[in-house]
């Protein structure tokens, strides 16, 4: 694996879209949930240790080679609410594009053909990384890297938040990283032996509750 | 020959000139500029003037609602499903410059949806005076700043005021209510911008966007050409 590139793909300034998504955040503070730096950390762990965990376990799967489009559908299973799964498609199909430009592969346009209209991202997320020549590991990284710094980018802007703050709140979860990224590795192999049952289902309902709230406010600075 | 392997797959990428089926794309004009200055007008004035000879979809980059996309859906410029809209995340300029995906995606939507189209307009979500659109979503930007916004501003520059591919000085028949001098206005522009065009309307005059719409039919017969 080349370290440049896993730093070019966990990038937050990679062009594919997710600075228009708050990741729930913007639900989270207009329900009273996120109010500062302490309840953004509160609320980056639960995300990290839920949706997180899944969405590096489904990118590390795809970089084991598991088939995407049965990824994509147990993507699908454990995403309740449509408004998530269209989002994560949205960004599926804007990593696509990015990648395709950033590193030209056969495996991405094939994947592209498969889905013209967007994969969930963290399946696409795994077939970027092996087209950047990365690993299972780095792919579960950057999954759950973007689990808990697109909330905590968003919430700087949503609550004029003090980005050292933010960012250290980003700081203080690198050991639960390291941890979620270890064990999406881990169950990534499991699926490719197993099948995409051995995925993990970690759901946070509330995540789920919000994004379909949100979908539906008619002022709103996020997408989702 | 053209061997760009991004031909291959379904979604073309960015800037390429043709479309996967091997057809030419639409023109993709930008309307970047402060706040209230005039871009959804021109952008409605524009398609009242050009639809009838045009085939063309509009995008709109909101901050924080679907007002510009209600506004040209409540004027009935278009057809609906002539009209996108994208969310920013509360930077309208990353999303025409840094980070165009949401952007490219409206508008191949648009012409899988209701191509062939010979033209889709823009709009940024009204931002500041630095605020340029990306060479890898539009192919050329006016910039559309007004007479109330103060008379300094084209002798203050940026890089919307001095390198759009037209300056649209907008709300002339304001100037002499908010006292902006459009002589000055005109020679600060020149100025700054040497042989690129400027135009000043009002919306509110007979002539209204006929300018401007002489200008994106120029660019149309030589992006056709
Ligand atoms: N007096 C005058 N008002 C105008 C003119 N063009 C636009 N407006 C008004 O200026 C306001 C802001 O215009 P809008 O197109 O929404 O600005 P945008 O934020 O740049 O899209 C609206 O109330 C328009 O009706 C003009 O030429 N003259
Ligand atoms: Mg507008």
């Amino acid at each position: 694996m080349s370290r440049g590139a896993l730093l070019v793909l966990a990038d937050g300034r990679f062009p594919a879209g997710g600075h228009a998504h708050s990741g729930g955040a913007e639900a989270a503070v207009k329900a009273g949930r996120v109010t500062g730096a302490a309840s953004l950390g509160d609320f980056c762990r639960g995300r990290l240790h839920t949706a997180g965990l899944v969405s590096a376990t489904l990118a590390a799967a795809a970089v084991l080679g598991v088939d995407p489009v049965e990824l994509d559908a147990a993507a699908d299973a454990r995403t309740p609410s449509p408004a998530l799964r269209v989002a994560a498609r949205k960004l599926g199909r804007q990593l696509m594009r990015a990648a395709r430009a950033t590193w030209p592969s056969a495996e991405l346009d094939a994947l592209a053909r498969e889905f013209p209209k967007g994969a969930h991202q963290p399946v696409v997320l795994g077939l970027v990384a092996r087209a950047a020549g990365l690993g299972a590991e780095d792919a579960a990284y950057c999954a759950a890297y973007e689990s808990v710094s697109g909330p905590a980018s968003a919430t700087v802007r949503l609550l004029s938040l003090d980005p050292f703050d933010a960012t250290a709140v980003l700081a203080r979860l690198a050991p639960e990283l390291d941890l979620v990224a270890d064990r999406a590795v881990e169950a990534g192999r499991r699926v490719v032996d197993e099948g995409v049952d051995a995925l993990p289902c970690a759901s946070a309902p509330l995540l789920e509750i919000g994004a379909e709230a949100h979908a539906a406010w008619a002022v709103r600075l996020f997408a989702s | 020959m053209h061997l760009d392997h991004t031909h291959d797959g379904p979604a073309a990428v960015s800037a390429d000139a043709h479309r996967i089926d091997g057809t030419r794309r639409a023109l993709r004009i930008g309307l970047g500029g402060p706040v209230g200055s005039g871009k959804t007008a021109t952008v409605a004035a524009l398609c009242r003037a050009l639809r009838d000879e045009l085939s063309l979809a509009v995008v709109t980059n909101d901050i924080y609602t679907r007002e510009d996309a209600e506004f040209l859906l409540r004027e009935a410029v278009l057809p609906p499903e002539r009209i996108a809209a994208v969310e920013t995340g509360a930077c309208p300029h990353t999303a025409i410059r840094d980070d165009i995906s949401a952007n490219l995606e409206a508008v191949e939507d648009l012409e899988d949806e209701v191509g062939p189209l010979d033209l889709i307009l823009v709009e940024s979500g009204g931002d500041n005076l630095t605020a340029t659109f990306s060479k890898g979503l539009v192919d050329a930007q006016i910039f559309v700043i007004d007479v109330a916004g103060g008379d300094d501003i084209p002798r203050k520059g940026g890089p919307g005021v001095t390198t759009a591919d037209l300056l649209v000085v907008n709300k002339t028949d304001l100037a002499p209510y908010v006292g902006s001098d459009l002589g000055r206005m005109a020679a600060d522009a020149k100025a700054q911008r040497a042989e690129l065009p400027v135009v000043f309307q009002s919306l509110r005059t007979e002539a209204g966007v006929a300018d401007v719409a002489a200008w994106v039919r120029a660019q149309l017969s030589a992006w056709a050409a």
